[in-house]
């Protein structure tokens, strides 16, 4: 790659924790929606793609605290393992808060590239687990809803930073 | 002493030994879970705390069904009565049967001073969503503790057996269905009598009958009933039909492949059954084997 002209960036407004919160929710009421089917296998774990995004952009706002709760709840409303996605989620938030610096300096389809090895891990993370308990392997099925995670990532990112934009100055001209 | 940070960029300890400490915490529930079964009321805590959003999500789809309730055409409303009718005339004839047998079965039943055969008690619930777990095959019901819904209840449709309620919260209840991997049901083979153990595998629509000798008498379209000596599952609810029956003689089991009846998987009215009538004492000098590990010959 020759060198890479540097795009403009807008400077972001701060987020608000507020903001961050409903993301949150509104990822586990996804998570929650009734899939069925062959949905079920494509569907990607909404809740582990917000956690990691908060973890890149705003490191100093979501902690290990709140991936870890969020990974209680799941494991209740899925009626897996209690503590299973709740481990997943804590691994992927030290991914991404470890890695943030790199990753926000990417362009999208880079990003894109580091988010896919971090929900493959996070999944296998859960197989390893679920194996230990006694569980068969699921088939690779399984970890199809990785990549329609991480194809849903730019999407998510402009969504999740849309409040962040700077209002148009209607005093310049 | 010069590489602690100055109190400005403090902010506790490091990603590092936090990622330690709550990946040990989830180990800890992890095997506080899955070996000794500790954490009741934390999950029944965690349970409300998710109740509205379950519930929540589950709106959607329960009032797009309405709406398609709503629109649907007269045609399908006159093919449903039709057929409902004939149903019906069918089920009266049968019903009917049924009831002269029924006295007849009680009368011969005092005469024989057995117990008599008492109704279960049941209430309907609805399918909310299935669990988006891969491992396992669970469904959440909208009925829970708070109606007398405890763990064990057997779970019917209008065809036969769903499956189990293996975890009740306030407001919703978790049901494993008998395809789950390691749920087991005890059977009969309406055509021999032979009882068996039927598991599932993890695998929708496909049962598994296991330990069964090369010898017992199976045939393809035999229909499985519920046994009812695991004292969980009324007798005679049907579960399942034999699709697959491979005797090869390398082997001690026959291999016997079966589908469940009711519509494990598609089904969104379901019925919980109450608690059986107490089952008598085993007697105290054998071992009671609650293990439904049973493998009688008939």
């Amino acid at each position: 790659m020759a060198t890479r002209p540097m795009s403009p960036q807008v400077l972001l407004l701060p987020v608000k924790p507020g903001f961050i919160a409903i993301t949150l929710i509104a990822a586990l009421l996804a998570n929650l929606l009734p899939w069925s089917g062959w949905a079920l296998w494509l569907v990607p774990d909404f809740v582990a793609l917000t956690v990691l995004y908060w973890c890149i952009m705003e490191p100093r706002k979501i902690g290990f605290l709140t991936a870890w709760s969020l990974g209680l709840l799941m494991d209740i409303a899925d009626g897996s393992l209690f503590g299973q996605h709740a481990l997943a989620y804590t691994i992927l938030a030290y991914a991404g808060i470890a890695l943030n610096r790199r990753v926000q300096r990417f362009s999208m389809t880079a990003q894109v590239l580091h988010v896919i090895p971090l929900l493959l891990f996070t999944s296998l993370i859960v197989l390893l687990v679920r194996a230990l308990a006694g569980a068969d392997f699921p088939g690779y099925a399984y970890f199809l809803g990785n990549f329609t995670g991480a194809a849903l990532w730019p999407a998510l990112a402009y969504l999740l930073k849309l409040p962040q934009r700077p209002r148009p100055d209607p005093d310049r001209v | 002493m010069e590489h602690t940070p100055p109190p400005l960029f403090r902010t506790g300890p490091t990603a590092l030994a936090r990622l330690m400490i709550f990946a040990m915490l989830s180990v800890v529930l992890l095997i506080a879970d899955a070996r000794f079964n500790y954490l009741t009321t934390l999950r029944q805590i965690a349970g409300v705390i998710v109740y509205p959003l379950q519930r929540l999500a589950a709106t959607p789809a329960a009032m797009g069904s309405r709406i398609a309730d709503f629109f649907v055409t007269h045609n399908t409303l006159r093919v449903d009565n039709q057929r409902l009718t004939a149903q019906n005339l069918e089920l009266a004839t049968a019903a009917q049967r049924n009831a002269a047998l029924h006295k007849e079965n009680t009368h011969l039943r005092s005469l024989l001073d057995m117990q008599a055969r008492v109704n279960v008690p049941s209430f309907a619930a609805e399918v909310i969503y299935a669990a988006r777990d891969p491992f396992s095959r669970k469904v959440m019901i909208d009925q829970g503790l708070q109606r007398g819904i405890e763990p064990g209840r057997p779970v019917i449709d209008h065809v036969g057996v769903v499956g189990q309620v293996t975890r009740a919260y306030p407001w919703l209840s978790e049901v494993t269905l008998i395809t789950d991997k390691g749920q087991l049901v005890p059977v009969l083979n309406v055509r021999t009598g032979f009882r068996a153990v039927l598991s599932g595998t993890g695998d929708d629509g496909r049962l598994e009958l296991r330990f069964i000798p090369l010898t017992a008498d199976f045939q393809i379209g035999d229909q499985l009933v519920t046994s009812g000596i695991d004292g969980i599952y009324p007798q005679g609810l049907p579960v399942a039909e034999v699709t697959h029956v491979e005797r090869n003689t390398a082997y001690l089991f026959a291999n016997i492949a079966c589908k469940p009846l009711a519509g494990v998987n598609s089904g969104t009215q379901v019925l919980v059954l109450g608690p059986r009538p107490a089952q008598p004492e085993p007697p105290q000098d054998t071992p009671a084997t609650a293990a439904p590990k049973k493998r009688k010959k008939s």
